[in-house]
């Protein structure tokens, strides 16, 4: 028995392959005799663009904010209600997009994609943060980015990574940032944002999935300090590299360190580094060998990466919808699948031939050929300068907090009988004062 | 031993301080690279009606709970049929506007009478969910002017619209926020499927032209 929906189905096929969309009147709009008045279809309007402005401007201005609660007033507290409005703000109310982390997509597209234009708005989101970690450490994770706010907040019983664990996580942010970047650059997908494990909080609604995989994120951030900020999020990434370099950074003591060791375990994110003891000899050039080893290892493992990122362009170009529906056709024509697929129905109801969908898709799976040995080679890259970074020799006289780890978030800096010390000359001028 | 220490030292400063202007010339180029490829006004996602094949997806993979896509009506292009085949199901029972007979599964088009024969159809749009089984229906045997369009009082313009990423046409394109709708219109020119977007290619792109 034929079902009555694929006689329909095929019907519309049909018409559409005659083009239904060219204006075909089967029905003539009636001439109405009764005064009848025609309405004309609403069209409620967007939100403004002065609204996406004033987002510009807020994150400037908590920005800014945050760069002198972490630097000059040194608070915990002001920086934890900062904080606080940025969740508010940036993700119940903006319901967080668009967000500086996803920003890397739509920046990286535009490079790719001519006839994309990025809305000015979004380039601020990306910019800005980045201007500000090279002046001033990462403000934007301590008190400004609401997906690290949300993290911080549950963050009741921290325990603390061990070491090796923490730098092997963290490799995945790199390669996360890697894919987002091939992926976007192939105009495929924005998986950070079709992964982002919190917007679907902020909204309180959207795919099951992930709202499941961001409950479970939160769970983890009750015991380990910003999980997604340390090994996931791409745009920290980019943030670490510029915050070793900044032009000024979050110090634990805002004196001297007298070596007290009371800091040692205040920051819950991993961030603090001892002072180093000297190397043995036999250490020294133990490490030294296997420096100039990896040294040139280095090269090999980019390449063989780079290699095996091309090879799987087979793979990673099914993220392609195009690949996908060539894929489909190419099943459907051989006789290998039965029946059709939305897609593929609505590829041939466009009445294009195959041979230029599998010319398209072939040219796809070759950019991804070129981005893979992109990719497979920035991740060659990570790995072999994580392990150089292994081999050298670090010096520190004092405790400090990493450049590149530390979020700024303020929580080391009461534990510095040093900072008490500020505290209280800082509170006996004002008495004086008045 | 001192000096060669404070040698070391400021050779570290300069190195460093020399990468932080790269880096800030590097953003400065950045954002002078891009000043050329933004856009003032905001972007907006849209279905274009001529590509949509009405799959129902729109219902479904919305991220709000109730799909922003909504039915909208051509009214100009509308035959004010007495049997409507957007709002009657495939066999109705009778012509009448009891729910049995009806297409839509919330009830959400209104079958209101005009003047012999002639009906108008309404949608309420706090019912409408955006499935797309009434355009559908009058796409294959009526005049087209129903069709899905995505409504941006409810929208939430999310960076990657998870409808787009599930259509099955490539009907979703970001368009400038000024001009938010594609509506259907009765123009021949318009409709000519000559002008036509390369299937699923342009997904991204938002019509912003570069000189």
């Amino acid at each position: 028995m034929i079902r009555l929906s694929n006689i329909i189905t095929s019907i519309t096929v049909l018409l559409l392959s005659f083009g239904l969309a060219s204006g075909i009147e089967r029905f003539p709009p009636p001439d109405f005799e009764s005064g009848y008045e025609q309405p004309s279809p609403t069209t409620p309007h967007p939100r403004q663009d002065v609204y996406e402005y004033i987002d510009v401007v807020v994150l400037l201005a908590a920005l800014g904010l945050s760069s002198y609660l972490v630097l000059r007033k040194r608070s915990r507290r002001a920086i934890f209600v900062l904080m606080v409005f940025s969740l508010l703000y940036f993700g119940f109310w903006r319901k967080g997009c668009v967000c500086s982390i996803g920003a890397i997509q739509n920046i990286v597209l535009s490079f790719f994609d001519r006839d994309y234009a990025v809305p000015i708005t979004i380039t601020f989101f990306f910019l800005l943060p980045l201007v500000f970690t090279l002046f001033f450490g990462r403000v934007f994770c301590a008190a400004v980015c609401p997906l690290g706010a949300i993290q911080d907040l549950v963050l009741l019983r921290p325990f603390s990574v061990p070491n090796w664990l923490e730098s092997g996580l963290r490799l995945f942010a790199y390669f996360y940032l890697g894919a987002a970047v091939l992926f976007a650059a192939t105009g495929s997908a924005f998986v950070i944002c079709r992964y982002d494990p919190f917007v679907s909080v902020f909204r309180l609604s959207g795919n099951f999935n992930i709202l499941v995989f961001g409950a479970c994120l939160l769970l983890i951030s009750v015991f380990i300090g910003r999980p997604y900020c340390r090994f996931v999020c791409p745009y920290g990434v980019i943030l670490r590299q510029l915050s070793r370099i900044s032009k000024w950074r979050v110090t634990i003591t805002p004196d001297e360190c007298i070596h007290c060791r009371l800091c040692e375990d205040s920051c819950p994110f991993g961030a603090i580094r001892e002072p180093t003891a000297e190397w043995s000899a036999h250490d020294y050039n133990k490490n030294r060998k296997r420096l100039a080893f990896l040294l040139i290892l280095l090269p090999v493992l980019a390449l063989l990466c780079g290699w095996v990122g091309s090879s799987l362009n087979e793979v990673t170009s099914r993220m392609h919808a195009t690949v996908r529906l060539a894929d489909r056709i190419y099943l459907e024509e051989t006789g290998k699948a039965e029946g059709t697929t939305d897609a593929s129905l609505a590829f041939r109801g466009t009445g294009k031939q195959v041979e230029e969908l599998y010319t398209e898709a072939s040219d796809i799976q070759a950019r991804f050929g070129l981005g893979g040995w992109i990719f497979g080679g920035f991740v060659g890259l990570v790995i072999g300068f994580k392990l150089i970074g292994l081999s050298i020799m670090w010096q520190r006289m004092d405790y400090e907090a990493d450049r590149a780890s530390c979020l700024a978030c303020g929580r080391c800096f009461e534990f510095c009988p040093k900072e008490h010390a500020r505290q209280q000359k800082v509170n006996k001028k004002i008495g004086k004062s008045q | 031993m001192m000096t060669e220490n404070n040698n070391s030292i400021n050779r570290r400063h300069f190195l460093r301080d020399s990468l932080w202007g790269a880096c800030l010339a590097g953003l400065g180029g950045l954002a002078g690279f891009s000043v050329g490829k933004t856009s003032k006004t905001n972007t907006v996602w849209q279905i274009d009606p001529e590509i949509c094949i009405a799959c129902g997806n729109c219902a479904t993979y919305c991220v709000l709970e109730e799909s922003a896509v909504k039915c909208v009506h051509a009214y100009a292009m509308c035959g004010y049929c007495r049997i409507c085949f957007g709002f009657f199901g495939p066999e109705p029972f009778d012509i009448t506007e009891g729910a049995e007979n009806q297409l839509c599964p919330t009830g959400a088009i209104k079958r209101t009478f005009v003047e012999d024969p002639y009906y108008e159809y309404t949608i309420d749009e706090s019912l409408c969910m955006g499935c797309g089984k009434c355009v559908k229906g009058c796409n294959t045997f009526g005049n087209g002017s129903l069709f899905l369009q995505v409504r941006h009082d409810r929208c939430l313009n999310c960076n990657e619209c998870s409808i787009a990423a599930a259509c099955p046409s490539g009907a979703y394109k970001r368009i400038p926020a000024n001009k938010p709708y594609i509506l259907k219109r009765v123009d021949p020119v318009r409709n000519n499927t000559a002008g036509r977007t390369p299937l699923r290619s342009r997904r991204f792109s938002n019509g912003v032209d570069h000189a």
